[in-house]
């Protein structure tokens, strides 16, 4: 049921994969504001650079906050690609944000605590939506493992759009875009949107945008499952989102974290929950 | 192959200009010059920076501030002053309240003149600092240049 081999070819590729998608985005960017943008391998020469420079850090535990965020990152992932259990990616996947938190509190920087506070909200705005989408997706195809959810030839996006539109909602969260980039931003001018990673530099900086690669693959994976019952679907459905997501970040300035919290949450509430509701008592016609 | 000059990430401080320069900056963001072309990103945190590109003259207030930010990005690291005041002072330079230019309190790499600096002219120095960059990296690794990790600069 579980195969290493896809959670290897996640671990080795992710990051090519990752950087690209990036790539793009920032070309994409750019030409909706009118600019010609930078090379298409531009993340790649920034991580290259992180990793020349000196790492400068407050204290030492930050190199050590800054790994874990990466190592639980890949496992989550891979735990996601090679088949496993999907309540086990989440929380792996959650770990992995604590530590990224606790890497930006342990520099006792104030842009730092800010950036970790709002961090944490995060976190407490997407968790609840991320776990109806597992739950959903469990209620569909009775299993909570993600090689049976794939290979389920039922279209779960059909029986699940409450929550796939709830999962979109938070995915803007978790790809660190506009309206919802408080903890940090790829559009920072200022250490205060900077946030959680205004204390990383050099090394520390790399690990952590390496990690956000990883995360992004992790995510357009989790699209894939909604749409597993047709692959070109599935990858027409992937790069839509993502297309729209960018759209999203260049038309919404950011909002505050009051907003971002109770939009999710009701969103997870209105959408996810009535969705499941319906699943429910359709349960009958679903699994007679 | 280094991706250093590939990737110069700025951080930009107004240190007593009068605005001209730091628009001209700003200018050189914009879809007309678009310098993210080259990769240059305006970060606006010293620790994530690896061009230091400042505007306007030293002054008794900003001392401590231009210092702080310089120490605060990681090596390797260049200053590029950018407008006449920056460099030297300028029309200002016998002023009561200016102490001249950048260099007084930290090492300048680039100097870019103009009243205000036009953002060709910007990015020229930008550009030329690249080069000083690299310089300084392949001497930040060869290891007849041992320095002291910089704590409170050097």
């Amino acid at each position: 049921m579980i195969s290493p081999v896809y959670g290897l070819v996640y671990i080795l590729f992710a990051p090519v994969a990752g950087g690209l998608v990036a790539g793009i985005d920032r070309k994409i960017t750019a030409r909706m504001q009118g600019r010609v943008g930078p090379p298409l391998l531009q993340p790649f020469y920034d991580v290259g650079k992180l990793f020349e420079k000196e790492n400068l850090v407050v204290t030492r535990s930050q190199d050590l906050y800054a790994l874990s965020y990466l190592v639980f990152m890949l496992v989550s992932g891979a735990l996601f690609f090679a088949g496993g259990d999907i309540l086990l990616v989440i929380f792996a996947f959650t770990l992995s944000h604590i530590f990224l938190v606790l890497g930006a509190y342990a520099s006792s920087s104030p842009y730092s605590f800010i950036g970790a506070e709002r961090e944490l909200i995060q976190i407490i705005a997407y968790e609840p939506m991320i776990i109806l989408s597992a739950v959903g997706m469990y209620m569909v195809t009775r299993s909570f493992y993600v090689s049976d959810i794939a290979a389920s030839a039922i279209p779960l996006a059909l029986y699940l759009p409450g929550v796939f539109i709830g999962f979109l909602m938070v995915l803007t969260i978790k790809l660190r875009k506009s309206p919802f980039d408080l903890s940090t931003s790829h559009h920072a001018h200022q250490e205060i949107v900077k946030g959680v990673t205004t204390e990383f530099t050099g090394s520390n900086l790399g690990k952590i945008e390496i990690a956000h690669w990883y995360e992004n693959v992790f995510l357009l994976g989790f699209i894939f499952l909604f749409f597993a019952f047709s692959i070109p679907v599935a990858l027409v459905a992937i790069a839509v989102t993502f297309l729209i997501e960018i759209l999203i970040d260049n038309t919404f300035s950011r909002v505050k974290w009051q907003f971002t919290l109770r939009s999710a949450w009701i969103v997870a509430g209105m959408l996810g929950l009535v969705n499941l509701a319906v699943l429910y008592y359709l349960s009958g016609v679903l699994h007679p | 192959m280094t991706y250093l000059k590939r990737s110069p990430w700025i951080v930009h401080y107004d240190a007593s200009s009068c605005n001209g320069c730091d628009i001209e900056v700003l200018a050189c963001l914009t879809p007309m010059y678009d310098v993210e072309r080259f990769g240059i990103v305006n970060t606006g945190n010293p620790k994530h920076a690896d061009i230091f590109v400042v505007t306007g003259s030293i002054n008794e207030q900003n001392k401590a501030v231009v210092r702080n930010i310089y120490d605060q990005i990681p090596e390797p690291k260049v200053v590029v002053a950018v407008g006449i005041c920056a460099t030297s002072g300028g029309v200002f330079r016998e002023c009561y309240n200016v102490s001249g230019g950048i260099d007084i309190i930290i090492p300048v790499d680039v100097y870019v003149l103009g009243c205000a600096a036009r953002p060709e002219s910007i990015i020229d120095g930008i550009v030329k600092s690249l080069v000083i960059l690299e310089e300084k990296r392949s001497n930040m690794n060869s290891p007849d240049t041992l320095r002291e990790p910089s704590k409170g600069g050097k």
